[in-house]
């Protein structure tokens, strides 16, 4: 079964506004049957100032689908219209502390039914440009839509170029096979042959092209494994270059340094959702706490060693960064 | 209530394994006492296995991993020892153990034949007839339907397969345990099945395989059941499935007779109380346990999570259980609506439950379902009554796009 957060399930168990709003005068149908999910979500809204004075949902779904609305319900009471269609569906899924990958597309369907419901209150018609393939990656919910349409907008043809454009297959790997088939299939559209690489290369070549460009190559999380694979080649060479002819810093001018490594690095993480903070420096130990999708990422580890590798390569010293458990952190006292 | 999902260790099954932990250790193949005694009991469990399947000789029975292991060799034997047939007949309401396997091999120019099912899970069997061709491999068909727990003509349609030289597997992973089965008698040359479904551990299973059937192994390695499968055997494992086959013919009346009553009763006590319910399948050729009813307007996830909250365990063919976006495969092969579809549950008992625990299922299912229907579009609370009443109803619920 599903790995439900407690707020999801707070949510399917005691929902909030189910039921049509009386006197409502915005509507918003959505989903469909097939997919086994739809939802009504009737608003009420003041005509003077555009506020949502009362929402209601309907829901024909799972666990997470029933959630979601009641979420979505919350979150834009007493907010104007305009206030309201910012709400996103990843704000939904933060609100209910996060959903699995495959149930994405109900906080999607939650988001959508208020665009539905705007627009049948402003008397617009709405484009329907709601398309979902297969789940293809579980790691970073990729689906099978999305992965055609990047590689052929992008002339894509190797699972690693698929990881670096859509992050599918950039995790645990078990997707691959699905991957080569899309490959094996979208090439043969466009009239080229398939031709996978027999082994995954990992070993002595990519540490020797890592040793020459390691001085200048800044690294970058953001376009997936291949690169923090890089990155973890670089930890010996980096270290051996930055140490030499490093000045001393004084205890302050360390820590800021510190904080500001870990200030740059964190919009990369913010893109996908997650977040982390700085919040102890033990000498050689540096501790942080996980934030938002960070917590449940696969990919969390990689990420932290990229950031060590970072930290090291400005202090020019061998650092290792912990992340503080939740005990831990209870144990902290409030600032 | 969940017992076509998997069932308890029996705990003569679990005592009877014990000493296979501890000081039968042994290694079956060892000349040594040690392993003599461990080589004695799992002879013992083949017979007992042997019993149950009505097989002739107790070489018959190959034990592998599990379910789909046995699936797996079987289908992948017949194409290798017959590398001029190139064509698989089999049925669209398979296991996923065959379904997935089969629609690999397509990939890799084998022709697989999906036999299609009637409104009530119901097989043709002229149109069936017309696909046995010198083309074909192999037949494979499942004995019962693991969501429905319709059971299908095997034993004729191994004869008919047999008549025009063609080889039958069955994946009776559901069936053993719960209706007699004489192996002996039949056309059958392969059929799967799993020790987690009645009663034995998981992680073993059985390929029977009838004397004479031209095989090729999965595994190749050493010895172990007769070369047929190497890999040293899982002893604990095996001789619990043995004792598990025993208490199986054992019980196989009662499960017949009293477990089929609870079945019934627990059926028959829920289309009673709630409205807008049917049974799929078909119940005039279905396993004693199972009772698969689908409810209309409202998601089977949901229904778990609630059922699951007052401590009753079912299944559902709901897409949000499995993962994909799509309900079951079974249902839809069956044609049910999909506003039904979605809200299937299936109850499966075993010798285990009781007459209390039938009527608590009945006393709650009610209102779980009442509950989920008044959030949901489908459905009118106030009047009771579904809210898309025909195809061109404007008031019903009707969702702009999909």
């Amino acid at each position: 079964m599903w790995q439900y957060s407690d707020k999801v399930k707070q949510h399917f168990f005691e929902p909030k506004n189910a039921g049509a709003v009386s006197g409502a005068n915005a509507v918003g149908d959505v989903g469909s049957l097939s997919c086994g999910d739809a939802l009504r979500l009737t608003l009420k809204v003041d005509p003077e100032s555009e506020r949502i004075e009362a929402a209601g949902f309907q829901t024909f779904g799972c666990g997470s689908a029933i959630a979601s609305s009641s979420a979505l319900t919350e979150l834009i009471k007493g907010l104007t219209l305009d206030e309201a269609l910012k709400v996103d569906n990843q704000k939904i899924a933060d609100y209910l502390d996060g959903l699995p990958p495959e149930k994405m597309h109900c906080s999607v369907m939650g988001q959508e039914a208020l665009q539905a419901a705007v627009a049948n209150y402003r008397g617009e018609q709405l484009v329907d440009d709601h398309d979902e393939g297969a789940l293809v990656c579980k790691c970073f919910a990729v689906d099978d839509l999305k992965i055609r349409a990047t590689i052929r907008q992008n002339n894509l043809s190797t699972v690693a170029d698929v990881t670096n454009f859509t992050k599918a297959g950039g995790a645990c790997s078990c997707c691959h096979e699905v991957l080569e088939n899309i490959l094996e299939d979208e090439l043969s559209a466009r009239g080229e042959l398939f031709q996978p690489a027999p082994i995954l290369k990992n070993s002595k070549v990519a540490t020797e092209i890592v040793t020459e460009t390691a001085t200048e190559k800044s690294i970058d999380l953001s376009i997936g494994q291949a690169t923090l694979a890089v990155a973890d080649k670089k930890q010996d060479t980096v270290f051996a270059a930055s140490s030499v002819g490093n000045k001393r810093l004084t205890s302050i001018q360390r820590m800021k340094l510190i904080e500001k490594t870990i200030e740059d690095f964190r919009p990369t993480l913010q893109r996908d959702h997650g977040d982390l903070e700085l919040v102890e420096i033990d000498g050689k130990s540096i501790y942080v706490n996980l934030i938002g999708a960070c917590t449940s990422c696969q990919l969390a580890d990689t990420t932290l060693d990229a950031l060590q590798q970072a930290l090291i390569k400005v202090l020019g010293e061998l650092v290792e960064i912990s992340v503080l458990s939740q005990q831990q952190l209870a144990s902290l006292s409030e600032v | 209530m969940d017992n076509n999902a998997t069932t308890m260790v029996a705990p003569e099954v679990l005592d009877a394994m014990l000493p296979f932990f501890t000081e039968q250790f042994g290694n079956a193949s060892s000349i040594h006492r040690f392993g003599n005694k461990v080589g004695l009991a799992l002879r013992e469990a083949r017979q007992q296995v042997q019993t149950l399947l009505g097989a002739e000789y107790d070489s018959e029975i190959i034990f592998t991993s599990c379910g789909t292991e046995s699936d797996s060799t079987a289908l992948l034997s017949a194409l290798r020892a017959q590398p001029n047939r190139k064509e698989i007949i089999t049925t669209e309401v398979e296991h996923p153990a065959i379904l997935s396997l089969c629609s690999n091999l397509e990939t890799q120019g084998y022709k697989v034949h999906y036999l299609k099912v009637d409104k009530l899970g119901r097989l043709d069997l002229d149109a069936y007839k017309k696909l046995l061709s010198e083309r074909v491999a192999l037949v494979s068909i499942m004995w019962a339907n693991n969501e429905t727990g319709n059971i299908y003509p095997v034993e004729r349609m191994a004869a008919m397969a047999e008549a025009a030289n063609i080889m039958f597997h069955s994946d009776a992973v559901q069936a053993v345990g719960k209706v007699p089965i004489n192996l002996k008698n039949s056309s059958i040359h392969m059929l799967s099945l799993s020790g987690h479904k009645l009663h034995a551990p998981k992680g073993i299973g059985v390929l029977y395989l009838k004397r004479g059937t031209r095989f090729r192994p999965l595994l190749r390695g050493g010895h172990q059941e007769r070369g047929r499968r190497a890999g040293t055997e899982n002893s604990a494992a095996i001789v619990g499935l043995g004792k598990a086959a025993e208490l199986a013919l054992a019980h196989m009346a009662y499960e017949n007779s009293v477990v089929a009553r609870l079945r019934d009763k627990l059926e028959q006590g829920i289309l009673e109380r709630v409205p807008h319910c049917f049974v799929t399948g078909d119940t005039d050729q279905r396993l004693p346990n199972t009772s698969s009813i689908a409810f209309e307007f409202i998601e089977g996830e949901a229904l778990l999570l609630l059922l699951n909250k007052h401590g009753i365990a079912a299944s559902s063919g709901s897409a949000c259980t499995s993962g994909s976006l799509e309900p079951s495969h079974v249902m839809k092969a069956m044609a049910i609506p999909l506003t039904a579809a979605h809200g299937t549950l299936r109850f499966s008992l075993s010798r285990y439950n009781t007459d209390e625990q039938v009527e608590r299922v009945i006393a709650t299912v009610p209102d779980i379902v009442e509950r989920l229907r008044n959030l949901s579009p489908y459905w009118d609370a106030e009047n009771n009554v579904a809210s898309i009443v025909s195809e061109n109803n404007t008031t019903g619920f009707d969702p702009v796009y999909a």
